[in-house]
């Protein structure tokens, strides 16, 4: 059946709608990097590697005695310019060791929510389809399973099985892979298996319940009965008139839940060494790299509201009762 | 006479829920010759829905079960078909229209995609083809600009027109049968009118059988040749038409023609509009007599001991009550 | 006689009778307990949960080892008769440090709870009850907050804030300050615009126009009349934020950023099991499946709670 076409009023209403979002997330930011007591750049003054001119000359370009306005205006601008700071651990611009860390995180996170969608639609849906069957109390059991069990736990547990017990898979994902050809990209897949998992699973249990309750609430719908009414069959019924619609609220719950998904990685990344934003975030915390924390959080509170664009997005395409307003 | 189109015979239909069975079509006969209109009345409740739905097989299962009875299609019983057998006989030959427009047509495809799905299955054409159909059918329901509206959403249509493109669905396979869930309920009065004028029009164009269900007296006495009077899960009355509204013989069915309002007789002589004192018994565990006995102005010891039998007054008129 | 057919079937098998038999008969209460022992998992759950709290709360009565007691001697052992749970890389006993750790994880997902709850009713309540300008600003501040990453904010947080309230409150006492005050400043929206839709629907309902045609003030309508019958949801919602609470602590303190090392919690004598993976994987597995256990009772409660009190919610 063929889809309708996405205003561009709509898409850019949505674009304009992230500028607020984006200025609120730098003034949460900003307000607690100057809520913190004491002079975020004082570590530099104790660290060896740091002269004193670059502390000075950093004090004055961040206007540390200014008043907080013109304080905010400076960051702020200084961000939109790219000029995110310099990390005096890696010994390079932030935005550089940022850009550089980006994609594996990108790739994990986006191999595990496909990974989590491909789980629970059709488990949804069959559960939906047939409540309060058996099928339904297991995905029902296992969804609970799935999203009480912590990630950290998942990952050290999968650890403990496949690369300790069984010795089948590398619990250190390496970015320097000695091998060319076909053997690079299987190690590469290799090392990405337990982090995808830990994630896909995690995100995948709580979708499954989503989906389900998703369909159930349109399954009883009357245009399923009308669907029924035309004797298309129930296979045609499920996927082309409940699915379809019932998967619009899914776009946006996976849109909310990325907030989410950004913390399991960072667990995930930490645990398994994968060298993304999410363990730069916790190495330069635990080495005191101020302008990479914010970097970092900055960062991944932009990823969140890209992917809320996008889902708005998805949405109206999904939708054609929205894009017309 | 004649074999019916649609014969049903003791249906029962009734739904299991947490606090026991509701049994909501409890021994339900009615039939339906080819090319007739048969008006099913009752209030909100009385099982005429579920009697519809059941005809078709579109009741949930769980919760709901055919208790007994049978559903004679052409003389063949639809209570034992698969769900394969059914697609086979659903939209092609038996379609259905429902009370609420707003919400009957599925929101994210266009109107030409939701009637181009039944033709394309039934009548074997291509999208193509089947879309040109679409088209054609949303011209005979007088909806103006077909081969535009044809691409649009439902959202894009009032309720009047909803309406108009679910007959124009319903009707696209050309089926014996029209069943008609209370079609009009839900719209205003003046597109109430047009949508009965539709259905009249496009009865006497394909010469199919109509089954209307309705609480509208003043629906079924314009429209229908014969009415089924239902009360509680139960047929309480059967007639043609004219012998029911001359010689209504069941107090409920006299009660519902009382609470028709009569704008002439009202203004003349201050004369209050009836209703009927009391409400529907519990489904769930009905009293053993006639069900109506609880309202029942009439009442007597007998009527509370035992179901009375469907007697016939006159011809083709049963009722079901002592009197 | 009029009146419209309830659009499912399902939907109006049990419409058809009216009032409903069982649901006259006993109050809001017995009709919610009715429903909560009918969810088996969640009347198993409360037992298993009862069973953890119990423990944690008398344990170091019953289990008298020192939680730090440090013998090179026993170190890095599996269960045994001297230690039920096996020691640590220092010989510790981890029984009682999961003892020890699992009052400070329970306590700072209760604590966090009511700090969330608290903030999430107060602002709902105010959006709720005010329109116009201060529902779509408090609203705004809400999606926002909602829109961002909770754990890297947590992180940065604690990251700027840890050194100088340690300064004032202590090592432990600091730590379970901040870590209470970040979790459930960072988990109040859901129960913000929760309460908020309800006070949005409940506030137009006849009894507390009645309330409002006495003259209540809109304290009075608010406390007496309206927050008790968003109850239900809230108790929900509550639950579910002290599992989500006892994760987010958890996690903390396996990435090094929550309680430090010497206080054992759940999450910190996971971290340190850690690289102890492959030569004494018992001292990961327990507390581990502990937090797991823990969450898993607290969530299936709440799914039983749900069924009980807020029957029209799905999900």
């Amino acid at each position: 059946m063929q889809v309708h076409r996405v205003s561009r009023q709509y898409v850019i209403r949505k674009l304009l709608i992230m500028i607020p979002s984006l200025l609120g997330i730098s003034i949460v930011l900003f307000a607690l990097l100057a809520m913190a007591p004491g002079d975020p750049f004082d570590e530099l003054a104790t660290n060896p590697a740091v002269p004193p001119e670059v502390r000075a000359a950093l004090r004055a370009k961040f206007g540390l005695d200014d008043p907080i306005w013109m304080r905010y205006w400076h960051w702020l601008i200084a961000l939109l310019q790219g000029d995110w700071g310099f990390s005096f651990v890696s010994r390079m611009d932030v935005s550089t060791l940022i850009l550089q860390r980006l994609p594996v995180t990108l790739v994990v996170i986006g191999a595990s929510q496909i990974l989590a969608i491909a789980i629970a639609i059709p488990v949804g849906v069959l559960a939906a389809t047939r409540p309060y069957s058996l099928f339904d109390q297991i995905a029902n059991t296992f969804a609970f399973i799935g999203f009480s069990l912590p990630t950290f736990f998942t990952g050290l547990v999968l650890i403990l099985v496949f690369s300790i017990q069984l010795d089948w898979l590398p619990f250190v994902y390496r970015a320097d892979i000695n091998a060319t050809g076909w053997a690079f990209y299987w190690e590469h897949i290799k090392q990405s298996i337990m982090p995808v998992t830990v994630l896909g699973l995690f995100q995948g249990a709580a979708l499954v319940r989503f989906v389900r309750s998703s369909v159930l609430d349109v399954i009883r719908l009357d245009y399923v009965t009308t669907a029924r009414s035309k004797g298309i069959g129930e296979r045609k019924v499920i996927t082309r008139h409940v699915v379809r619609t019932a998967l619009i609220p899914v776009v946006t719950l996976v849109a909310l839940q990325m907030p989410i998904v950004f913390s399991g990685a960072v667990v995930t990344e930490q645990i398994f060494r994968v060298p993304g934003i999410g363990s730069l975030l916790i190495t330069s915390m635990l080495s005191n790299d101020t302008p990479v924390v914010m970097g970092v959080t900055f960062v991944s509170a932009c990823l969140v509201v890209i992917f809320n664009l996008i889902a708005d997005i998805l949405y109206g395409w999904l939708d054609p009762r929205i894009a017309f307003r | 006479m004649a074999e019916p189109l649609l014969d049903i015979r003791g249906l029962k239909t009734w739904f299991k829920t947490d606090d026991g069975m509701v049994r909501a079509v409890d021994g339900v006969d009615l039939h339906i010759d080819r090319g007739e209109t048969l008006g099913v009345v009752g209030e909100s409740g009385c099982g005429k829905t579920v009697t519809a739905r059941s005809v078709l097989k579109l009741i949930d299962m769980p919760p709901g079960r055919f208790e007994d009875g049978q559903i004679l299609w052409q003389g063949r019983d639809l209570i034992p078909l698969s769900l394969e057998a059914m697609d086979k006989i659903r939209a092609k030959e038996i379609a259905i229209i429902f009370q609420e427009p707003m919400t009957s047509l599925n929101p994210v495809y266009t109107v030409g995609d939701q009637i181009a799905e039944v033709v394309e299955l039934h009548q074997k054409l291509s999208r193509k083809q089947a879309l040109a159909a679409a088209a054609e059918m949303l011209r005979l329901v007088n909806i103006p600009n077909p081969q535009r509206r044809v691409h649009d959403y439902p959202h894009q249509f009032s309720g009047g027109m909803r309406q108009r493109v679910m007959i124009a669905m319903a009707l696209s396979c050309q089926p014996k049968l029209l069943i008609a869930d209370e079609p009009t309920t839900a719209l205003d009065v003046t597109i109430q009118a047009q949508i009965l004028e539709l259905m009249q029009e496009m009865k006497e164009r394909f010469g199919m059988a109509i089954m209307l269900i309705t609480h509208a007296m003043g629906v079924v006495a314009e429209t229908c040749q014969r009415v089924t009077v239902m009360y509680a899960g139960k047929v309480v009355e059967e007639a043609p038409v004219e012998a029911l509204f001359g010689n209504p013989r069941h107090p409920y069915t006299q009660g519902l023609i009382r609470s028709i309002p009569r704008v002439d007789r009202s203004a003349e002589k201050k004369q209050r509009l009836e209703a009927i004192a009391g409400t529907v018994p519990n489904l769930l565990d009905p009293p053993p007599g006639c069900r109506f006995a609880s309202r029942c102005k009439f009442a007597m010891d007998l009527c509370t001991q035992a179901v009375p039998p469907l007697k016939e007054v006159g011809p083709g008129h049963y009722v079901r009550c002592v009197l | 006689m009029a009146g419209s057919t309830p659009a499912s079937l399902s939907a109006s098998a049990p419409a058809a009778v009216p009032g409903g038999r069982k649901a006259q008969r006993f109050s809001p209460w017995h009709e919610a307990w009715r429903r909560f022992r009918r969810h088996k998992m969640a009347l198993f759950s409360a037992f298993a949960l009862f069973l953890i709290v119990f423990g944690v709360l008398a344990g170091p009565f019953i289990w008298r080892v020192p939680i730090n007691e440090i013998d090179f001697a026993a170190k890095l052992q599996g269960p045994s008769w001297s230690h039920p749970l096996g020691t640590d890389d220092l010989g510790q006993d981890l029984l009682a440090r999961l003892i020890y750790g699992g009052r400070i994880s329970i306590a700072v997902g209760v604590a966090a709870m009511v700090v969330a709850i608290f903030f999430g009713v107060l602002v709902g309540a105010i959006a709720g009850m005010s329109s116009g300008r201060v529902d779509a600003a408090l609203m705004w501040v809400t999606d926002l907050f909602l829109s961002l990453p909770q754990l890297p904010l947590l992180l940065l947080v604690i990251y700027l804030f840890r050194e100088p309230v340690k300064g004032v409150l202590g090592v432990e006492g600091g730590a379970f300050v901040l870590i209470v005050a970040v979790i459930g400043g960072t988990r109040w929206m859901s129960a913000a615009r929760l309460v908020r839709a309800q006070f949005l629907s409940l506030r137009e309902k006849e009894f507390v126009e009645a309330a409002r045609a006495l003259g209540a003030s809109k304290l009075r309508q608010v406390v007496q009349h309206i927050l008790p019958n968003a109850l239900g949801p809230v108790i929900v919602v509550a639950t579910i934020d002290i599992a989500a609470a006892i994760i987010a602590e958890s996690t903390l303190s396996f990435l090094g950023l929550g309680f430090p090392s010497d206080v054992p919690t759940w999450g910190s004598v996971l971290r340190d099991a850690k690289d102890y993976l492959d030569i004494a994987p018992h001292w990961a597995l327990f507390p581990g499946s502990l937090i797991f256990i823990t969450v898993l009772a607290i969530n299936f409660i709440g799914d039983g709670l749900r069924d009980a009190l807020d029957p029209r919610r799905v999900l």
